[in-house]
């Protein structure tokens, strides 16, 4: 009896649950529905359901949220990505380092003197539930969205914001088909262009003349690049000699691929993939006498943190990153520490991506004279204009600048592991 | 026997009468969301769930016949789904400023469930003649085979024709002007969004006609009967294969009418484990089990809770995927355990005790 009644209970209580979820939801909704004025009220409404239901994120933000109020109202910035899953670690990192920039720009003095609120929402990496999230936040009243992490959901929900004349920008979606919208930009380099700047750095430096390629053909991020680096190395001073496919399925073994470069002869091998998966490929090719120079892109950052890896192995690769955590200029430098005292890791690319997306917000919001009472479509239209006409200084690259297709324009940085840390090249 | 002619006359089968609650369950609440989307009292949120509730129910049902009717376990749904997606997407794509969108839409779908149908025509060949838990074995490797395939497929289109390759996007050696239609790992991007909630109900009343007619006719009390007793069935003279084969196959199909509403609803399509591997699968086999297998309004409501539930527990952040699988577990504690079952029995008489009187009558 006792048990039943616990289930009961239980179920009861999850029910309850249930309906309040909906209650709130349904009054958000209204709110965002109606007039600019009244989305004030709604707003401070929306965020002490949130406090009670125990969202950190937002209760976190929402103490420093009662001053500013009053003076500019607030300014909605929502974030997608995926927080659980196997690619959890993207979508934290670029949360973190998100939450640091709004921190920053809250303290002083917020956008326009709006305080910025930002609340983060899981994907799983699933476009399906990119799209729930992206309309929860919605729902929630979100005004420019920051996202999404990955490339394919941040697809499914540019259709969405399209539709919706929503300003979107997008860390780390690599793929081309992310900035397809105008109201739709990047912060990251796409896909190409890595595959093309990786082609001609190895060309120009003349690093090798034979080189075979290693990736991962069930990832978009490494096929794009693979595909245009081909095609450009048509052009330059090289060949490709091999390419070994791995998918997703089967990332453990890569004997078959290095045996089949050093058979063709390569003398450089190039990894447009991530860095667990190069860690093991840098040491099985030092279990079979396969002494080559390595070369890899943003994926790679990360490499020197893998565990149980004899970091010594990654001596002299290259790789091309826009982001290196050990840089010494005064920005990163500030950034890797407040980040490191709160969460106890070293920062890695997808967390830059998500600080300079925050930045670049700032940048477009100021530039556009973006007020806390305009609506959703007259702030993307002024920040869709603005966006073209800034230059932002960020941590993954200097003088950055936008055209309207919505690709930034930086310099690819180029760095060699040089007794365990990035060296310059 | 008289009386019990007339009873039959006046009132309608006891079958015919719970299909009609099924249909028209289905029709109210499609009303009801309806009146207050209109009237602006549901959140994005659930209106942007609208058409993936349709998808999930739809596969449910057709899983359901497999695994309810046929009593076969398949672990490949996801799989005929992922077919079904990917068949009608590219054809969405490559005739996309050819054909009026209704139209496109309407071939889309048959384009969709013949593709699934026939892999499941064939997956069920050789599989539907062996006995035991072969089909869901085989058709757990099938889900897992197709989403590998497509994810190393490139398929392209020019002047000249159709490319293929399974290489990489340059072998296909396109055109300057051709298009992309299955870039691989990409998947298909640029999907008209045909799918709404009005399409998606109508699919699932057509999904409800075909599978609970089928339940009725004599094909479907031959499949039930090869389910039961094997055995008798064949003495009897039924061709277990031949039936198994037919219910197997409409269930493929369905399935894959469920991947063209999801492949229409979003303008991305990617073969991930997440939406068509077997994780997808298991989910699918978790609505048809939690709603009770064999009861096809029971999968209808499960698969609209079961998505629903992670949905509005956002609001408790890293929680919510805990809560989910508590609330998993005590939904099948209540539903299943006999403990359960006899307090929900007695709770019944306690509050209805004019239906068991009727009840008992009947």
């Amino acid at each position: 009896m006792k048990k039943r009644m616990l289930s009961l209970v239980l179920a009861g209580v999850m029910t309850a649950a249930l309906l309040t979820g909906c209650g709130d939801s349904a009054g958000s909704d209204a709110g965002s529905a109606d007039g600019a004025a009244e989305e004030t009220t709604e707003a401070a409404e929306t965020e002490v359901s949130e406090e009670t239901a125990g969202d950190d994120a937002a209760a976190e933000d929402s103490s420093a949220e009662a001053s500013g109020d009053s003076a500019g109202g607030t300014f909605k910035i929502g974030g997608i990505g995926p927080l659980t899953g196997s690619n959890a670690v993207y979508g934290i990192a670029a949360m973190n380092g998100s939450q640091i920039a709004v921190d920053e720009i809250n303290a002083a003095g917020g956008i326009n003197g709006m305080t910025v609120e930002l609340n983060f929402q899981d994907d799983e990496t699933d476009s399906e539930k990119s799209v729930n999230a992206y309309n929860a936040l919605k729902d929630w009243g979100v005004q420019v969205l920051d996202g999404c992490v990955t490339s394919a959901c941040s697809i499914a929900v540019s259709a969405k914001t399209a539709e919706d004349n929503i300003f979107q920008l997008t860390p780390s979606g690599s793929a081309v088909e992310c900035v397809a919208n105008p109201n739709s930009f990047r912060i990251c380099f796409s896909d190409p262009n890595q595959g093309v700047a990786s082609a001609q750095y190895i060309g120009e430096h003349s690093l090798a003349t034979k080189v075979a390629v290693i990736y991962d053909s069930s990832d978009v991020y490494s096929s794009g690049i693979y595909e245009k680096f081909v095609t450009e190395a048509e052009s330059q001073s090289f060949e490709v000699v091999t390419a070994g496919a791995f998918t997703a399925d089967n990332k453990t073994d890569f004997s078959v691929q290095l045996q089949q470069a050093k058979d063709a002869g390569a003398d450089l091998v190039f990894l447009p993939i991530y860095y667990n998966e190069a860690a093991l490929i840098l040491k099985q090719a030092a279990d079979m006498g396969f002494e080559v120079k390595f070369f890899g892109c943003d994926g790679l950052d990360g490499i020197l943190g893998v565990k149980n890896f004899d970091a010594s192995l990654t001596e002299g690769v290259m790789l091309l990153t826009p982001f290196a955590a050990d840089a010494t200029d005064d920005l990163t430098v500030q950034f890797v520490t407040t980040y490191e005292e709160k969460f106890n890791e070293t920062p890695n690319q997808f967390a830059a991506d998500g600080y300079d997306a925050i930045y670049t917000i700032k940048a477009a919001a100021e530039k556009a004279g973006i007020t806390a009472d305009m609506s959703n479509e007259e702030i993307c239209a002024a920040m869709q204009t603005a966006m073209t006409e800034i230059t932002v200084d960020g941590l993954t690259g200097e003088g950055i600048t936008w055209d309207a297709s919505g690709e930034p324009t930086k310099e690819p940085k180029a760095v060699v592991i040089k007794d365990g840390v990035y060296t310059a090249m | 026997m008289d009386m019990e002619m007339k009873i039959n006359k006046s009132k309608l089968s006891k079958s015919t009468k719970n299909d009609l609650i099924t249909y028209g369950m289905v029709i109210l609440t499609y009303i009801v969301v309806q009146l207050l989307v209109s009237m602006g009292h549901v959140s994005s949120l659930i209106q942007g769930l609208l058409v993936p509730f349709c998808t999930y129910v739809i596969v449910a049902v057709a899983l359901n016949l497999t695994v309810g009717i046929l009593g076969e376990l398949s672990l490949g749904h996801a799989g005929f789904m992922c077919v079904g997606a990917f068949a009608s997407a590219v054809f969405s794509l490559a005739f996309k400023d050819v054909l009026p969108g209704g139209l496109r839409f309407f071939l889309a779908l048959l384009i969709g469930a013949a593709a699934a149908a026939l892999i499941g025509f064939l997956v069920g060949i050789p599989v539907l003649r062996l006995r035991g838990d072969y089909l869901a074995i085989v058709t757990l490797a099938f889900g897992e085979i197709i989403k590998n395939i497509i994810n190393v497929l490139y398929l392209g289109v020019d002047s000249k024709g159709v490319h293929f390759s399974m290489k990489d996007a340059l072998s296909l050696q396109l055109e300057e002007d051709g298009v992309m239609l299955i870039k691989g790992a990409q998947g298909v991007t640029g999907t008209p969004n045909d799918s709404n909630f009005t399409v998606g109900v109508i699919l699932i009343l057509i999904t409800l006609f075909i599978v609970l007619n089928f339940i009725h006719s004599r094909t479907g009390r031959a499949v039930m009967s090869i389910r039961d007793n094997r055995i008798a069935a064949e003495s009897v003279g039924i061709n277990v294969t031949k039936y198994k084969l037919i219910a197997f196959t409409v269930s493929a199909s369905l399935a894959g009418v469920a991947g063209v509403l999801y492949a229409h609803n979003l303008s991305t399509l990617n073969a991930l484990p997440k939406n068509f591997g077997y994780n997808m699968s298991i989910m699918i086999l978790v609505f048809v089990v939690l709603g009770g297998i064999g009861n096809i309004r029971g999968s209808i409501v499960a698969a609209v809770l079961l998505t629903l539930l992670p949905e509005v527990l956002r609001g408790l952040s890293d929680y919510r995927m805990l809560i989910y699988s508590i609330v998993l577990i005590v939904m099948m504690i209540f539903n299943w355990s006999p403990n359960a079952v006899f307090f929900r029995k007695r709770l019944k008489q306690k509050f209805l005790p004019g239906r068991k009187a009727e009840k008992e009558e009947a």
